[in-house]
């Protein structure tokens, strides 16, 4: 067998931390110059205002200070505030804006993650009116949220959490109320005159409420005359009580603003987000409060995924000088000597740990704007599909779930073809597939209902691990506030990452639904094959590990679909989270590091064609080779872990007093069949000794034939880890020679 | 009246990057040269935001940036540089590093000038007096005498135009002191120093405003060579000086004063 790269063989090595054009390449928005201006404009504030606030000690306080409000005319003026509206809403950037929000959130938490969170939220107080609000509700809101000379910015805050006094959004457990607080006469009604709602809502933990002049709250119907829940928009000037709160004691993300507000206001019933009828003395909300945040969710919480990548590659700099720089002052260590020159580097632990950071943050960043593109392309797809079905009479709800499930088949069926050569693929077929919309939205949607969970999941749940590494490989400098790059505070902020909109658990669970999707099952099924052939040209990249890793996780998949514990009860079912979980788990690093091998070879085949990259390329495109073939094992890794535990976990041991145990040859047995057939013992695994007494252990030892084909796939995906060891010392090799620049680009 | 006003400028590294010189095939160079981020030399960039103050003071004017550098960097620098203010673009493609020769830098820009042949009497030629990769302080004079502008003024920190047309023009000459001289009208070249004005803060719609111009120019990019005209013996980073002493709850007029007496010894 031939090994992926020779160990002997010179090969290039990074020569500079990747910069823009090198990211630009990776994300896929080398064109978007409006995307690339954005950046800079974030990075400006992120690096210039955040920083220093950070710095001078603005986190150390709960409260919503001067300080802190000081940066909201920063986001605006950089035109934070102002990216997610449309140009005809005060925006700048046309079409979808979710990779562009991804963006933002990936610069600002840069260097503080809190600050990040503060511009997310204003978005997502912005997003159900944006996802579902009529078109007045839009044209108000978002309008008057666009910064623009000569008035105030409205800033808002999304209010769900409930119940009190806990912290955490359970969707379906809503205790604010809407009632009726003025029913008009059928003169008023049909003169336009609108009924009141009176709306109760105790909040916790709402981030923006120092601020806010909106919120977009959810409540529940109080009244039968509403007939579901809701979310309703309240003003700050609203008739009733607009009361901020004091401030959470939270203590992490201190530079975002949350306090545990209440609210008991009165306000027309046009507020309700998207709009309402009026039908049999009813007033009848077009959107429940669930279908609202559901549409919200799924993307801002790339986002927040995002946040986890970012800070995970902003370690790498600040770790690199600290470890060079070790031992420099010392008198003990002369310039020139490798102490002096390499400081902790001269070890491998630190090199390898520091490069395991590496590959999680790339591939987190990889999964996590791949999902962010993918919703760019959804948006579209979304409307033109809705008013598709509307035109069929499909209005939503339970009939669009309905009719959207009827055209799996045929989103499969392109899927199948897909996965073809061109040449052997029914041409007219395809190709109406292909411009069938309805068609392209399941296929989109299934995989995006899987890639969202997966990265708010896996980027923040490992990322907040990886990112204690990053603390330690710090030593004792990382637990203080001299730390550069704030990497102490950047550990403890991922723990609220890994939590708010929706913690590790309901990611988990609603990936253990989505991934069993046919549509998406068909899709991972090509994917495989995908990684197949990038490993063909490419085999340094790991794809052929993953590929088979791949392979595991479906077969186990089908599997624990079918298979029955030792008691008989179904293995994979809703309730069984013990299994679900963990291949969800598994799922999200197969993903990861698909989605960076996929980056790293576009760089390599896009690369060329820009001349500033002329002089590196070589060398970055193989470290970043590296990190995912790394990648890729540790996925496999952890895919065969989980994958091996719920095959054979649910069987029970065979133990001695078993009926089939009697079939054990005694050692007079084995001489007698040693003498007919020389050798012939040796095919027996468990003899009995003198006096019925068996070895000392649980049992015969466990053999499952049925299992053979995942016994199989395991050795060979143990054996496809070759080379991954090799990859690491090369990079290793590259992290000790990278050149970094003279200081950080931030305060300390 | 209005101006038409001409920025030349080119890249310089970060300054927070690694700089460290190293010897090529034909000239030194530095180190990972092109795998570092740029800015636009921050001397140039001084001359863009008068440029365009002067620009807002006199309705109608115009700004263009003269720029000889790689273009792939430009284009990369100017995600940023284009937030700033308004103007357009002429992009001349071509080396743009510590080593270039000034006289070759100095001819290019000055034919780039000269191709978009403007009416001579309301040009105002801007750029950096010095420059932040190797400042040789006479490209702007080249550039004038290409031009055939008469009326050039070095390290310009301020230019106040008069009623008529006339301005004035306060230049840094030895002992932290100014010159002022009264320039009659334009053409003149100004290579400025410092000026007075902060950097502007970014602006994303100004910026979409200006790509939607500034992408085509970067196309179109003219490939200029530039010849060195020169051999370097070697090329070395200057030699860091500190002196480092920590004091506590001194009053500002104190350090002051040390400082003062420091710079007079």
């Amino acid at each position: 067998m031939a090994a992926t790269t020779s160990p002997s063989m010179p090969m290039p090595t990074l020569k500079t931390i990747p910069g823009d054009e090198i990211r630009q390449l990776l994300w896929r928005f080398e064109d978007r110059y409006d995307l690339a201006m954005l950046v800079q404009s974030v990075r400006a504030v992120a690096r210039g205002p955040v920083a220093r606030l950070v710095a001078s000690g603005g986190r150390l306080s709960h409260d919503w200070t001067p300080e802190k409000d000081a940066l909201l005319p920063e986001y605006d003026a950089a035109g934070i505030t102002a990216a997610y509206m449309s140009p005809e809403e005060g925006g700048f950037i046309e079409g979808p804006k979710n990779f562009a929000m991804a963006l933002i959130a990936f610069e600002l938490a840069w260097v503080d993650a809190g600050a990040a969170t503060c511009s997310l939220a204003q978005h997502l107080a912005l997003s159900p009116i944006h996802e579902r609000g009529t078109p007045e509700q839009q044209q108000r809101y978002m309008s008057l949220a666009a910064p623009a000379p000569g008035r105030k910015t409205f800033r808002g805050a999304f209010c769900l959490t409930e119940p009190i006094p806990y912290v955490g959004v359970e969707t379906g457990m809503l205790g604010g109320k809407a009632r009726v607080a003025y029913w008009p006469t059928e003169e008023e009604l049909a003169a336009g005159k609108e009924p009141i709602l009176e709306v109760s809502k105790r909040g916790r933990f709402i981030t923006n409420m120092g601020f806010a002049n909106f919120v977009t709250a959810a409540v529940d119907t109080g009244d039968e005359r509403i007939k579901s829940s809701c979310m309703v928009i309240l003003e700050e000037t609203d008739e009733g009580t607009y009361d901020r709160g004091t401030p959470t004691k939270k203590l992490v993300h201190q530079l975002s603003s949350t306090s545990d507000p209440v609210f008991n206001m009165k306000v027309p019933a046009s507020r309700i987000i998207g709009g309402y009828r009026i039908e049999a003395g009813k007033v009848v909300p077009n959107h429940d409060h669930s279908s609202v945040i559901e549409a919200v969710f799924r993307r801002t919480r790339v986002g927040v995924g995002l946040m986890t990548s970012s800070k995970l590659l902003s370690a790498i700099e600040p770790l690199i000088r600290y470890h060079r720089d070790r031992f420099r002052g010392s008198g003990a260590v002369t310039p020139g000597t490798p102490r002096f020159e390499l400081g902790l580097q001269q070890k491998q632990d630190v090199t390898h740990r520091l490069l395991e950071i590496w590959a999680a943050g790339e591939a987190s960043a990889s999964l996590g704007f791949a999902t962010a593109r993918l919703f760019d392309e959804l948006d579209p797809l979304e409307k033109t599909k809705t008013a598709i079905l509307a035109a069929h009479g499909i209005g939503g709800g339970m009939a669009e779930f309905k009719a959207l499930k009827k055209r799996q088949v045929e989103a499969i069926e392109f899927l199948d073809m897909q996965d073809h050569l061109e040449s052997l693929r029914p041409k007219a077929r395809y190709q109406a597939l292909a411009e069938d919309t309805v068609v392209q939205y399941v296929i989109l949607d299934a995989t995006a209902n899987v890639l969202c969970p997966a990265t708010k999941l896996w980027n923040t749940g490992y990322g907040s691990h990886m990112m204690r590494e990053a603390v330690s490989l710090m030593g004792g400098y990382g637990i203080t506030e001299d730390c550069p790059g704030f990497l102490s505070f950047k550990w403890m902020d991922t723990q609220l990452e890994a939590t708010y909109e929706g913690p590790e658990a309901v990611q988990r669970r609603q990936m253990s639904v989505t991934m069993t999707n046919p549509v998406f099952l068909a899709q991972f099924r090509n994917w495989i094959h995908e990684m197949r052939q990038v490993a063909s040209h490419d085999p340094g990249t790991g794809a052929c590990t993953l590929a088979s890793a791949m392979k595991l996780w479906i077969w186990t998949l089908d599997h624990l679909q079918l298979a029955k514990d030792a008691n008989g009860a179904k293995l994979y079912q809703s309730n069984r989270q013990g299994v679900t979980f963990p291949m969800a788990d598994a799922l999200c690093w197969l993903l990861a590091s698909r989605a960076q091998i996929l980056d790293v070879e576009r760089l390599a085949a896009e690369g060329p064609n820009n001349p500033a990259l002329e002089d590196g390329l070589d060398g970055t495109v193989q470290f970043l080779r590296d990190l995912c073939h790394m990648q890729a094992a540790r996925a496999a890794g952890e895919v065969a872990r989980i994958c091996t535990e719920l095959v054979y976990g649910y069987l029970s041991h065979p133990s001695w007093s078993e009926p089939g145990c009697g079939a054990c040859l005694s050692q007079n047995d084995l001489v007698s069949v040693e003498a007919l057939v020389p050798g012939a013992s040796g095919f027996s695994d468990e003899t009995v000794g003198e006096g019925g007494v068996h070895e000392t252990k649980a049992g015969p030892c466990a053999v499952h034939p049925g299992l053979n084909d995942f016994a199989k796939l395991r050795a060979k995906l143990e054996a496809c880890m070759t080379g991954f060891q090799l990859a690491k010392d090369r990079a290793g090799d590259s992290l000790t020679k990278v050149m970094i620049p003279a200081a950080l680009d931030y305060p300390q | 009246m209005p101006y038409q006003i001409i920025v030349c400028g080119g890249l310089a590294p970060d300054p927070l990057q690694t700089l460290e010189p190293v010897n090529g095939a034909a000239s030194p160079g530095l180190k990972n040269e092109m795998m570092l981020p740029g800015v636009l030399d921050p001397w140039a960039s001084h001359a863009l935001y008068e440029a365009a103050n002067l620009a807002r003071q006199h309705p109608g004017s115009t700004v263009r940036l003269v720029s000889l550098a790689p273009k792939a960097k430009l284009q990369q620098v100017l995600m940023t540089v284009a937030q700033k203010l308004p103007f357009e673009l002429v992009a001349l493609d071509g080396p743009n590093n510590g080593f270039s020769d000034a006289n070759e830098t100095g001819k290019a820009l000055g034919e780039a000038i000269a191709k978009i042949e403007l009416p001579m009497e309301n040009v105002l030629v801007f750029g950096g007096w010095e420059s932040a990769t190797r400042g040789s302080g006479v490209v702007m004079q080249i550039v004038a005498e290409r031009l055939g502008i008469g009326d050039v003024f070095l390290a310009v920190d301020e230019i106040k135009v008069e009623e008529g047309g006339s301005f004035l023009v306060k230049e840094r000459v030895e002992g932290g002191k100014h010159m002022v001289s009264r320039c009659a009208a334009a053409p003149a070249v100004l290579a400025w120093a410092t000026g007075n004005l902060a950097e502007p803060p970014n602006h994303p719609q100004t910026g979409m405003a200006n790509m939607r111009v500034i992408m085509p120019s970067l196309q179109k990019a003219t490939p200029t060579a530039v010849g060195t005209g020169m051999a370097f013996a070697s090329a070395s980073l200057p030699k860091q000086v500190r002196e480092t002493r920590i004091v506590k709850d001194t009053p500002a007029g104190e350090i002051a004063r040390e400082i003062a007496e420091w710079l007079k010894q």
